[in-house]
């Protein structure tokens, strides 16, 4: 097997999985479907609300898995302890442009129940070396979602707008901050705070020294620096700082990030911690964990293969099968491609016409 | 080779407002001035490749990253909630999105209203936060003969001036929000091409009267 037959994304996924698995991060298995009332009580947790059901045999009404999380978490009983598992899994979600369903494989990990710095510094370390399999050009974006709710907090903003406000960050609008701030009466010191933030991005050193002229000796900025600066010397260099990272604030908190790679457009990775989640799922654990869309890596496939195959060999009908088979593969042994047929094929493009003649092959 | 920052354009007469701020930010293309059909222009030296789409396409070339940044209405960022940076206001091609019916006509409550539009989704999020039910008939354009030949009870379009509301006897009878161009960048580009954009940022940003 040569390593144009394994196709990128397959090998990225073998490679993660020795990756998570170094980590001591255990394979978890699931079935393809679930109890669809899994989904609507969390349907807002969910990049797509759309969900394939169809009823079972004994009339539960089941759905095809558009998320992989919510699985994992809803089958952890042992509370306290620390679970650390990866999946290689498929979901149905609808994609955005073709509002039709498709299929999307992912690889992911969590790690759920007594969560501390080191964990989150392993995840993040994880998500950086994963990146770094996919593609020598990326970036992780991590942001922390304690600071920004922290300051949205200290105001009386309703949900509506504070999901709004949410929103534009996550879209580094500054502009429509402003005049978001100014419509819902925001003070002008944490409107000020809001925009200086939503705008900040880059290399860690640049953020947190911008961070502690606007937010000097806030708590969440100290734990977020103590983290980041944890991290080890590789993924140091992948980390960026972006507050436009943000998620659900019903779900999200904590750390939240985004990995990107050079020449492919949106986020190949994507995670975080979700407390909140746990514990509207009556969960008293912690957790963090991050997914990879590996549909996403087909467009990595930097040689595009400008041949079938290697060689055509044409054979006669009645020939000596035992000494075309032989032929045949005396030229697969050193990997290169054989297509045996009888006559020239129109829509295969080949680099070598060959012949068997009924002893050995010619090129013709 | 020089990495090149692709830029989508708008094509017509906002475009060409957008390409003079460009100009002047000192990233001018001569060659896009030449009376042609062509749609890309280049400018190798300071690394921005221009190309003209159409209007409400900016956006889906930018999201999915055949343009790093570009130059979208509001109307269409709202309208297509494309997954981007909206990083300044330009301040120009500025009008509003609203709510026009003819001069006499009178909400009844009890009925399903009959909006017709071109902005489907902008419709629809403006009636849900509203709680009223509509009839939604999707126009691709001339949506001002609706009410006039009673296809509609509203419209909701964008309005420059007015001018051809009052011409067609209809009158603004809600703003939705207000409409301007916005310069978008697509999330990935932002991350590996971050300095030349946050440069073409604030010096736009410099012509727009805000503060860099």
């Amino acid at each position: 097997m040569t390593e144009l037959t394994i196709r990128k994304e397959e090998q990225v996924v073998f490679a993660l999985r020795s990756l998570y698995e170094m980590f001591g991060y255990r394979p978890y298995k699931m079935t393809k479907f679930e109890e669809y009332d899994l989904y609507v009580r969390y349907k807002d947790f969910l990049i797509s609300e759309n969900v394939i059901t169809f009823n079972d045999t004994n009339g539960r009404l089941m759905a095809l898995k558009p998320d992989v999380t919510l699985s994992i978490i809803k089958n952890k009983t042992d509370e306290g302890s620390l679970k650390k598992v990866y999946y290689n899994e498929n979901v149905y979600r609808v994609s955005k442009g073709t509002n039709s369903f498709k299929e999307i494989m992912q690889v992911g990990l969590e790690c759920i129940g007594d969560v501390d710095s080191y964990c989150l510094c392993e995840v993040l370390n994880l998500a950086c070396k994963s990146l770094t399999y996919i593609s020598d050009r990326s970036v992780l974006s991590v942001s922390n979602f304690d600071i920004i709710l922290n300051l949205l907090e200290s105001e009386n903003i309703e949900a509506d707008v504070r999901s709004r406000i949410l929103d534009l960050i996550s879209k580094k609008s500054v502009h429509d901050l402003i005049a978001i701030c100014k419509e819902n009466d925001v003070s002008e010191k944490t409107a000020g705070l809001i925009n200086a933030i939503a705008s900040l991005y880059g290399k860690p050193e640049f953020v947190f020294e911008k961070l502690d002229e606007l937010l000097p000796g806030d708590e969440n900025v100290e734990s977020f620096r103590k983290i980041i600066n944890s991290l080890d010397d590789e993924a140091q260099k992948l980390v960026e700082i972006d507050f436009s990272t943000v998620g659900d604030s019903r779900y999200y908190n904590g750390i939240a990030f985004k990995g990107f790679v050079d020449g492919i457009s949106g986020s190949v990775l994507s995670g975080g911690q979700y407390d909140k989640l746990m514990n509207r799922m009556k969960q008293n654990d912690k957790a963090v964990g991050f997914a990879i869309y590996l549909d996403m890596l087909e467009r990595l496939n930097e040689t595009v293969n400008e041949y079938d195959v290697d060689v055509v060999m044409l054979y006669e009908r009645d020939c000596n099968i035992k000494k075309l088979n032989r032929e045949i593969e005396k030229i697969t042994y050193n990997g290169t491609k054989v297509m045996a047929l009888t006559s020239i094929p129109n829509e295969i493009k080949y680099r070598k016409l060959m012949k068997f003649d009924g002893e050995e092959a010619k090129e013709v | 080779m020089k990495q090149m920052l692709n830029v989508a354009l708008p094509k017509g007469r906002l475009g060409e407002k957008v390409y003079a701020m460009f100009e002047k930010a000192g990233f001018e293309c001569p060659s896009i001035k030449e009376n042609n059909r062509k749609l890309i222009f280049e400018n190798e030296e300071k690394g921005v490749r221009y190309f003209w789409v159409k209007p409400s396409d900016v956006a889906i070339y930018v999201e999915r990253g055949a343009a790093d940044i570009g130059v979208a209405g509001k109307d269409i960022l709202l309208e297509y909630e494309p997954d981007v940076y909206e990083l300044l206001d330009l301040d120009i091609g500025k009008c509003r999105m609203a709510v026009a019916a003819p001069k006499d006509f009178r909400d009844d409550s009890q009925r399903t209203l009959k909006v017709a539009t071109k902005f489907s989704n902008i419709a629809q999020n403006y009636y849900n936060s509203c709680g009223r039910d509509i009839d939604m008939i999707h126009l691709n354009g001339s949506i001002e003969i609706a009410p006039i030949l009673g296809l509609s009870d509203v419209i909701v379009d964008i309005v420059e001036t007015g001018t051809t509301l009052k011409e067609n006897n209809l009158e603004v009878k809600e703003t939705i929000v207000p409409i301007s161009a916005r310069l978008i960048a697509n999330k990935t580009s932002f991350r590996f091409k971050s300095e030349l954009i946050e440069k073409i940022k604030n010096e736009l940003a410099s012509q727009t009267g805000e503060i860099k």
